[in-house]
């Protein structure tokens, strides 16, 4: 068996659309709500994410035999917060500014439904190769789907994408405004419907009866 | 073993939560002095950002060290205190009524820094704002905060926001006013005002009180000229 056979690859790609954790399982949308709106901490939170969700998949299943069966859930949170907490620190003292992007997020990782399930579904019961696998792809499909939200809601609300102008003057001159509605939390929810809505159209084994 | 047992439980669980605690006491002993020495750069660049001055972590010490002349806490009667003004934590020194002050030599110019400090909406803001030699017209601010939300609240840290503060006055004929922070497009009569964020509200109001809070505990060291 490769590193990558058929079955590694389904369990890295899948998650990126068909098994997608966001717009598929509905995890990880209260994050998606809170700091999309802009797109700069939106990729923020999806690298760290990923990152996070990759190592605590590969420790948990490394210690998968060993874990009691009625604190395993304890056990899965020790590990995830001991690494946010081992990562933030490591930012703070070689990455200060990246820190003070990140500060906000660091507890709301720790919460992200996506590392609780993706430990308890698959971690606990695979190797840990394609523990690891899993992490970055679940990981990876949850940093899609903020991004794209980061990307409509700074572009509409705010002008700006990566705090750089891109709606040219001329347009604000001819009287558009931005829409302040976009930077608020409800119009993530509606952003995130609208992507759900695209992607289950366009898969129609999705839709639901 | 049987994995379910009381007694394995309760030993994997306290092994566990020992690695864990000496691992992270590790990592944080290790890491301290480079962190503290990030935090000191961060808080030298913001004292030197109120003062219109940008320059990167690397370079913040020397620009500090040359820009600042004199460091010093004062009181509520605008005297001079022991202490060390750059190492003092802003809220503690506050509460007990000592204020620091920063002076800085800007093209020949003296500049008072003043330390600014309040609540936001998730956790706390602070700040420095600048003034001109006349003790009033403010030179220039730089906001900071925790946890406010990006995009709302976290746009007081903007350059454009502190921005709007050069040139206003503390005090309006002679009397300690403040400068509030408003709704965009609304006024306030008998003093100075910028506009708040919109979608920001708290943390603007935040801002508002952590002015006139902080600024008022600087009124006697502004007005007393004998210094």
């Amino acid at each position: 068996m490769g590193l990558l056979s058929n079955k590694n690859k389904e369990v890295l790609i899948s998650p990126l659309s068909r098994n997608n954790p966001v717009i598929i399982r509905m995890l990880g949308i209260c994050s998606a709500l809170a700091v999309t709106s802009k797109l700069e901490p939106s990729i923020v939170m999806g690298i760290s994410v990923t990152a996070v969700l990759a190592f605590a998949n590969v420790i948990i299943s490394l210690i998968r035999n060993t874990i009691p069966n009625r604190i395993r859930i304890i056990v899965q949170l020790v590990v995830v917060a001991a690494l946010v907490t081992i990562v933030s620190e490591v930012l703070k003292a070689f990455a200060y500014d990246v820190n003070k992007q990140l500060s906000v997020f660091v507890g709301l990782i720790i919460t992200n439904c996506i590392l609780m399930g993706r430990l308890e579904a698959f971690a606990l019961g695979n190797r840990p190769w394609e523990s690891f696998l899993d992490g970055i792809g679940n990981g990876a499909g949850y940093a899609i789907i903020l991004i794209l939200v980061g990307f409509f809601r700074e572009l509409l609300g705010s002008g700006t994408l990566l705090g750089i102008q891109v709606v040219p003057t001329f347009l604000y001159d001819s009287g558009y405004v931005n829409n302040g509605l976009m930077i608020l939390p409800p119009m993530a929810l509606i952003t995130v419907a609208v992507i759900i809505w695209v992607h289950r159209s366009r898969n129609r084994d999705l839709q639901e009866n | 073993m049987n994995r379910d047992s009381n007694s394995y439980t309760i030993i994997y669980a306290s092994v566990m939560v020992l690695l864990v605690a000496i691992v992270l006491a590790v990592i944080s002993q290790s890491l301290k002095n480079f962190q503290g020495e990030n935090e000191a750069n961060d808080k030298r660049q913001q004292i030197l950002s109120s003062i219109n001055i940008k320059v990167s972590a690397s370079e913040a010490e020397s620009k500090f060290n040359e820009l600042i002349t004199e460091a010093f806490l004062v009181n509520t009667s605008g005297e001079k205190v022991a202490g060390d003004a750059f190492a003092t934590d802003v809220v503690k020194a506050f509460r007990e009524n000592l204020y620091p002050v920063f002076v800085a030599n800007v093209d020949g110019q003296t500049k008072y820094i003043m330390a600014l400090s309040g609540a936001g909406l998730w956790g706390p803001l602070w700040g420095y704002i600048a003034v001109d030699d006349d003790r009033n017209t403010v030179f220039g601010a730089d906001f900071s905060h925790e946890g406010e939300t990006p995009g709302l609240g976290a746009e007081i840290t903007r350059p454009d926001f502190s921005a709007q503060f050069v040139g206003k006055k503390i005090f309006t004929n002679g009397e300690f006013k403040s400068i509030a922070v408003v709704k965009p497009g609304k006024s306030v009569a008998g003093q100075d005002y910028v506009d708040g964020i919109s979608g920001g509200t708290i943390t603007s109001q935040g801002v508002n009180k952590m002015l006139y809070d902080s600024l008022n505990g600087y009124v006697q060291f502004l007005t007393s000229k004998n210094q």
